[in-house]
């Protein structure tokens, strides 16, 4: 059996990019992504392996292609480009090798959307219950809540720009909401 | 809906949380020397009280952490919130002014 029989071929579920009424909609990217758990210690450590700074609760910090996302305050979500995957993910395990910490590969277990637009907010408020005013919910906030009766992450990377991520099997539930809420817009 | 103070991400909707039983409820350092009837009292009896309860709650669908909670069973008023392992606060204290 050849190597490239045995690798996974990952195959978006997600619909194509749209223009809904005053909003964007695009998938977004496969990606990299880790769960990260253990002390703050640990955070910063891999921080400092990925060139990021440790985030604040309920924040992101990111560069222009990779992020980490507070999840918890003993949790954190690492994303990166799909083609440092592997090379990320070994160089962690090195520098994380002393510390109590679990470092999970989750690449295929989420999926993410960006929404994009000035009726954003609005379009996100059918499906999540937090106040998405800028007073409430800046940009560079993040926190796991519900869409609906689905767990998604949501982080706001611009006054009108989020992205929403979930678990792969809840997305065809959190997109059917979206646009059905898309069109009441 | 109530909003529930997260020790951690602050003030959000109950739907994210779940209730997690009666707080402070001390597994024995060395359960192997407990009697049946300390283990019976420890595994299945809970206080039903009318009135202040001290109870677990999970920030389930945010920063999936569990807290303590004392909460007026009969006004359902949450009087405080905050992070397991933290001392019991007083309860004589936390209701003063809390009864409607
Ligand atoms: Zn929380």
């Amino acid at each position: 059996m050849g190597e490239s029989s045995m690798m996974a071929e990952r195959r978006s579920i997600l619909p194509a990019a749209v223009a809904w009424h005053g909003v964007r909609y695009e998938p977004v990217e496969a990606m990299a992504r880790f769960v990260l758990r253990g002390s703050d210690a640990v955070c910063s450590t891999a921080a400092e392996v990925i060139g990021l700074s440790n985030p604040s609760v309920l924040r992101a910090s990111h560069d222009e292609h990779r992020a980490i996302l507070w999840q918890g305050p003993d949790e954190w979500l690492i994303l990166a480009p799909e083609v440092e995957r592997v090379a990320l993910l070994q160089r962690l395990e090195t520098a994380l090798a002393q510390a109590p910490h679990a470092l999970v590969d989750v690449s295929h277990r989420n999926v993410a959307v960006r929404l994009e637009g000035e009726a954003a907010t609005r379009l996100l408020a059918t499906g999540i219950m937090l106040d998405l005013d800028e007073a409430a919910f800046p940009v560079g906030m993040t926190t796991r809540t519900l869409f609906g009766k689905a767990d998604v992450t949501l982080w706001r990377q611009a006054p009108q720009r989020f992205h929403l991520e979930t678990w792969r099997s809840f997305a065809p539930y959190v997109i059917g909401l979206l646009q059905a809420g898309a069109r009441g817009l | 809906m109530l909003l529930i103070e997260c020790p951690y991400c602050g003030p959000r909707p109950e739907l994210e949380f779940r209730y997690g039983g009666e707080a402070h409820v001390a597994r024995a350092a060395d359960p192997a020397t407990v009697d049946d009837e300390h283990w019976t009292a420890f595994l299945f009896w809970r206080g039903n009280p009318k009135g202040l309860h001290f109870e677990r709650w999970r920030h389930a669908s945010g920063c999936g952490r569990f807290f303590n909670c004392a909460r007026d069973t009969v006004s359902d008023v949450i009087v405080k919130t905050y992070k397991a392992g933290e001392p019991k606060p007083d309860a004589a204290r936390l209701m003063t002014g809390t009864t409607p």
